[in-house]
């Protein structure tokens, strides 16, 4: 059964809701990282509730769109987008980290509904999709298939992302949308004080993907990028550079590292509630 | 092939591969730019459909393969020892063996023969590396017949399969229609006095080894292990109550290889003594090979003047 294609208005309520359950999975659990999470949000939401094809929740299709959170610590914003999706009950959100969870600390495939696959060492997830995609060009069942692939700015920095950049340019590898959220802020600091990833169009055009450059929180044109991104990978690689905000949506968390991997105290929490709305 | 005959490792996988491509119509093949030495070029000719030159990007290689087997494909990943076990190390464990998907690691040119390329090239560690890595399963054939065995019913296994091989001749010591067991080593000869354990290329050494002991007096039980992991404790708890000494000999480092496992085995159910036999904690040097394992006492004198050794010592205790 697929989902109603929900129009921009209800996919703005529903990243709202992400952020909601992304303070309380990090406020409850007294751990997590919160910053990606919530700058990551609305590119979920949309991915989830309205570009991603055939992701029956019953039956896992073959023929079903693939992600993989190759930022594989930003599981708050994941998880909180899974449940809301329907892949497992909200209420699991609050065993989030805790021994015996489903919900790991990095996505776990083998423990989590909903997770196509397991990632959390930074940089490997493109490679892995590009392995999907050639699987759908092996194999007719798989037609029409696409993998969908979240990075970071700061991921970006690894060798095996451009590995895997110049592969899937050189052979024009179908199907494969690999998308940064450029939030601008790594653990320590922000990316461009560590190593500066720009001009960040200029390198995937460079690697022969297709770009597109959006940003990553104004609902409306990132639907139309991402589903334009969908649609463009018949033909090759493509690359959606989503300009976002570290810790968007809480004033005092955006921009900042110090909030790339710490949860809200009880004070923090209510104030950033608040301000979600 | 018969008995004796000497063929390299890579020219039997390569030959494996092609000869099980119609059985595995699900199995492709991965290279980083050197299908000529490993000898996946066979495959590459007779089927260019399913086969995926990755260029010399390793980490890139393995997380594609990684991909594919999430799709219901079985993918052989090859390329040299040192650059799968290592250069692409966190890529095979997070992506491959954390994800526990059946992605089969061709580890080319495993220990020292390299083609006296040094020490970049020659792998001493990995069998250490991989046998601490959770979910994986580890390789290691004597022979040209039991590569072949092996890298079938390394498809059977429903995970993620290390299969490491030498880039060297080796001489053929299985029968034709020789099946190993994987998990169990085979006892390739009887005996009370001594037992020796080895594994992969150093097998036939033993073997050599075995026979002239015997002419000297010696019963040795040789257990050649072509499973590495999951390791056969019984075994080698056997030898150790019923030889009371045993020594390991692998193309390998002595720190955490076969060596390794003899010890943590016997050290939890029958400790004995023991004399390992590898390189010692050094990185190997260009040269050749014969020379290289002779000094190191990796040959059948070698094995001969330490199994004495052993015994005297053996004979001081009791």
């Amino acid at each position: 059964m697929s989902l109603p294609l929900l129009g921009v208005p209800e996919l703005e309520a529903k990243a709202k809701a992400v952020r909601r359950l992304v303070l309380e999975t990090t406020h409850h659990a007294r751990m997590g990282h919160t910053g990606g999470s919530l700058s990551e949000a609305d590119i979920l939401t949309a991915l989830f509730f309205r570009v991603m094809q055939n992701r029956d929740l019953a039956n896992r299709r073959v023929d079903r769109d693939r992600f993989i959170l190759s930022k594989g610590h930003s599981t708050p914003g994941y998880y909180a987008t899974l449940a809301l999706r329907g892949h497992f009950p909200i209420e699991a959100l609050q065993t989030f980290d805790s021994l015996g969870s489903i919900l790991q600390g990095h996505p776990d495939m083998h423990k989590t509904p909903g997770v196509d696959m397991s990632s959390g060492s930074l940089g490997q997830g493109l490679s892995c999709g590009i392995g999907i995609q050639l699987a759908a060009a092996a194999d007719p069942e798989m037609a029409g298939v696409r993998t969908f692939v979240l990075m970071g700015d700061g991921e970006s920095q690894e060798g095996q992302v451009w590995e895997a950049a110049l592969y899937g340019g050189a052979r024009k590898v179908r199907g494969i949308v690999a998308i940064v959220d450029m939030n601008g802020v790594q653990l320590a600091s922000t990316t461009a004080e560590a190593v500066s990833l720009e001009p960040i169009v200029d390198k995937w055009k460079a690697f022969g993907w297709t770009v597109i450059d959006v940003d990553g929180h104004d609902m409306g044109p990132l639907v139309e990028a991402l589903e334009r991104a969908r649609t463009l990978s018949a033909d090759g690689p493509v690359a959606v550079v989503a300009r976002t905000v570290k810790g968007k949506g809480v004033s005092f968390m955006e921009g900042r590292h110090e909030w790339h991997g710490k949860a809200p105290n009880d004070a923090e929490f209510e104030l950033a509630m608040k301000e979600i709305g | 092939m018969e008995k004796g005959d000497r063929i390299a490792h890579r020219n039997a996988f390569g030959r494996a591969l092609v000869d099980i491509a119609d059985k595995y119509p699900k199995m492709v093949v991965f290279d980083a730019d050197v299908c000529a030495s490993t000898q996946t070029v066979g495959f590459k000719k007779a089927h260019p459909e399913r086969f995926y030159e990755m260029g010399i990007a390793e980490a890139n290689m393995v997380g594609a393969a990684a991909g594919m087997a999430l799709c219901g494909f079985t993918p052989w990943v090859s390329t040299f020892t040192v650059f799968l076990a290592k250069r692409a190390l966190d890529q095979v464990r997070v992506s491959v063996a954390h994800a526990n998907l059946p992605v089969k690691l061709n580890a080319a040119y495993g220990g020292l023969p390299t083609g006296r390329a040094g020490a970049t090239h020659s792998s001493v560690e990995d069998l250490a590396i991989m046998r601490a890595m959770p979910n994986m399963t580890v390789l290691c054939p004597a022979d040209a017949v039991e590569t072949i065995a092996m890298t079938d019913l390394a498809m059977s296994i429903d995970g993620p399969v290390y299969l490491r091989t030498v880039r060297c001749e080796v001489p053929v010591i299985f029968d034709r229609d020789w099946v190993p067991t994987i998990g169990r080593a085979a006892k390739l000869s009887d005996g009370d006095d001594v037992a020796i354990c080895s594994e992969g290329m150093m097998t036939p050494v033993a073997l050599a080894a075995v026979e002239k002991l015997a002419a000297r007096g010696i019963r040795a039980r040789l257990l050649h292990y072509g499973t590495i992991k999951p390791f056969d404790v019984d075994a080698v708890v056997a030898a150790s109550r019923e030889c009371g000494a045993v020594l390991t000999i692998e193309n390998h480092s002595v720190i955490g290889g076969l060596g390794g496992a003899v010890c943590e085995a016997l050290a939890d159910h029958a400790p004995c003594l023991v004399k390992r036999l590898g390189f010692p904690d050094v990185f190997m040097e260009s040269g050749d090979d014969d020379q290289i394992f002779s000094n190191f006492g990796l040959d059948p004198d070698g094995v001969v003047r330490h199994v004495e050794d052993l015994l005297s010592r053996k004979r001081l205790r009791n």
